[in-house]
């Protein structure tokens, strides 16, 4: 059979076709993100640009409170979302993935559960989290009430030693139905024959886990980190609804979109729009940098594996 | 393993992730006197005040109209414009055609919270400032890079042979793309639609920022000011966060397949 590209358009009908969604994500996507990179190096009053600065904007992050002790406070807040998340997906997520691959029956049914949470809107997760905690009527006091642990009721979110560990342990329960899902068809794409032959050889179930299935899930777990990571330092939704824009209590769950919105829309600051550039590009430069350096680490830490 | 105890894990996570959804479900379903007295129980009577609340009178049901429209006409532009899009990348072999593709897909990696300070003030230029249009616009141009990548990968796996045969008789591109390759590229539009569908629906960071004028609110932003002036009043606030949520579970039971697979593409690697 003939697989030659034969139904080849000429290039003008071809930019016709093309047009409509070009002209949309110029103008929508690509002239904000040119434009805003301009914005960081310039001070503004108001929304009047006024003079090129060059890096002060960011000097001013940097070195002038509040942002020199909110944007590490937010930035470390971050890094633990990420950390929770990490360690839940990759204990909790990953032993119930493995567990549902080993099991027929119910494993559409278990999937389509597990994945309920993070289907949800986050900012209803966060809402309805923050309901469930309440000091006055939250179903989670009353339940540790009734099974006799009344000392470790606690108003949840009013409390700056658990609110962060609360924001922390929220958007874990939400994310992980995601790598769940995914280990689960890494699983199903694997060969069934390797772990055959590994049985056959005495390997105990233990032992396959550890040295067969999972150096052979490490793309799959390097794939889902990077994108853990990504959701994890744009965290916003769940940080606003348990906390407000503010990251109450005393800023215990600040995070990083969260001091950008502040900065940019609430702070009233005549330079409001040149420093919050700066922490959007911050932001940006540490999300891209930080996934590229673990993209290539972890290909060869899986090359050393394989 | 051993059978019950896995059998155990499974409905104990099974537990962890829905009972917590379930007792927004039914306690919206109580009074809030029933709440406080009794924070475990289940629905005795079950009333429906607090969804005649929430929808009446803390205009949850000029959100949702909003959220609908928004979101529907959201998905269908950038579905239109990426499958039009998809099929002039897919089927070119021009060097231009590559280039612009990928400045598509490098939208992918999008920095939102760069992009929203100029988008604000574009929207503030061209008139649309807090409108449900501007923000139709935004949602649209936003869904590109994701719709076209998953279009164009799909319309390159599809044989050409159809597209050469309507050519022979005579049929024009327009033609072919309408009457040929539509009907194919069913299973791929239902993906695109779904996960854009999702996204859109839950989001709260654009609405948040570019809407300012309360009857053009959409869900999620409504849900904030909603929480704030109804604070006392818990079964109309679960009430509300059910509303926000039942178009999506209504999304699911209709589309499970293609969230599973969705989600899961190109993880199998």
């Amino acid at each position: 059979m003939n697989r030659r590209r034969t139904a080849a358009l000429p290039t003008p009908v071809a930019l016709l076709f093309l047009l409509p969604a070009a002209a949309l994500f110029a103008v929508f996507v690509l002239y904000p993100m040119a434009t805003a990179l301009t914005y960081s190096l310039f001070s503004w009053r108001g929304t009047a640009q006024d003079a090129f600065v060059g890096p002060a904007n960011f000097v001013a992050l940097f070195t002038t409170e509040p942002y020199a002790t909110q944007l590490p406070r937010a930035f470390g807040h971050n890094a633990l979302l990420f950390a929770g998340a990490m360690v839940v997906q990759n204990s909790v997520g990953l032993l119930l993935a493995y567990a549902l691959h080993h099991r027929g029956r119910l494993r559409r049914l278990f999937q389509v559960l597990y994945t309920m949470p993070y289907l949800v809107s986050p900012l209803v997760v966060g809402y309805l989290w923050s309901l469930l905690l309440s000091p006055l009527f939250g179903p989670v006091n009353a339940a540790l009430r009734a099974v006799g642990l009344d000392a470790v009721a606690r108003p949840w979110l009013g409390d700056p030693d658990t609110a962060l560990w609360v924001v922390v342990l929220v958007t874990a329960w939400q994310w992980v139905g995601f790598p769940l899902l995914v280990y689960g068809a890494a699983l199903g794409a694997l060969d069934p024959a390797i772990e055959e032959a590994a049985m056959l050889d005495g390997a105990s179930s233990r032992q396959r886990f550890w040295h067969v299935t999972l150096p052979l899930l490490m793309p799959v777990i390097g794939t889902v980190s990077v994108l853990t990571f990504i959701f994890s330092m744009e965290a916003f939704p769940i940080p606003y609804a348990l906390g407000g824009s503010s990251g109450s209590p005393a800023g215990a769950t600040d995070v990083m979109s969260l001091l950008f919105y502040r900065t940019a829309f609430h702070s009233g600051a005549s330079n409001a729009i040149g420093i919050s550039s700066a922490v959007a590009i911050v932001l940006f430069v540490v999300i891209v940098g930080i996934s590229v350096l673990f993209t290539q680490w972890f290909r060869r830490v899986e090359r050393r594996l394989t | 393993m051993r059978r019950a105890a896995v059998s155990t894990l499974l409905w104990a996570y099974a537990a962890v992730a829905l009972l917590p959804l379930l007792i927004m479900v039914w306690n919206s379903f109580r009074t809030d006197q029933e709440l406080v007295v009794e924070p475990l129980g289940l629905p005795h009577s079950p009333s429906l005040d607090a969804y005649r609340e929430a929808w009446v009178e803390a205009s949850f049901s000029t959100y949702f109209l909003n959220s609908v429209l928004v979101t529907t006409l959201s998905v269908l532009l950038s579905t239109a414009v990426s499958l039009l899009a998809a099929y002039a990348l897919a089927r070119s072999r021009s060097r231009l055609m590559a280039v612009i593709e990928q400045v598509f897909v490098s939208g992918l990696m999008m920095p939102v919270f760069l992009m929203i300070v100029p988008i604000f003030y574009l929207l503030d230029t061209i008139g649309l400032a807090s409108t449900r249009t501007g923000l139709i616009l935004v949602y649209s141009a936003v869904s590109i890079p994701f719709s076209v990548f998953v279009l164009a990968t799909f319309l390159r796996q599809l044989p050409v042979d159809l597209e050469d045969a309507a050519r022979i008789d005579g049929a024009g591109p327009l033609r072919t793309f309408w009457s040929v390759l539509l009907p194919l590229v069913r299973p791929a539009v239902a993906t695109v639609v779904v996960f854009r569908f999702v996204p859109i629906w839950n989001d709260f960071f654009y609405p948040l920022i570019l809407v300012r004028d309360r009857a053009r609110y959409t869900l999620p932003v409504g849900l904030t000011t909603f929480f704030g002036e109804y604070q006392t009043s818990w079964s109309t606030l679960f009430a509300g966060l059910v509303i926000a949520t039942l178009p999506l579970v209504v999304l699911f039971l209709v589309a499970t397949r293609q969230i599973v697979a969705g989600l899961t593409a190109g993880m199998g690697r």
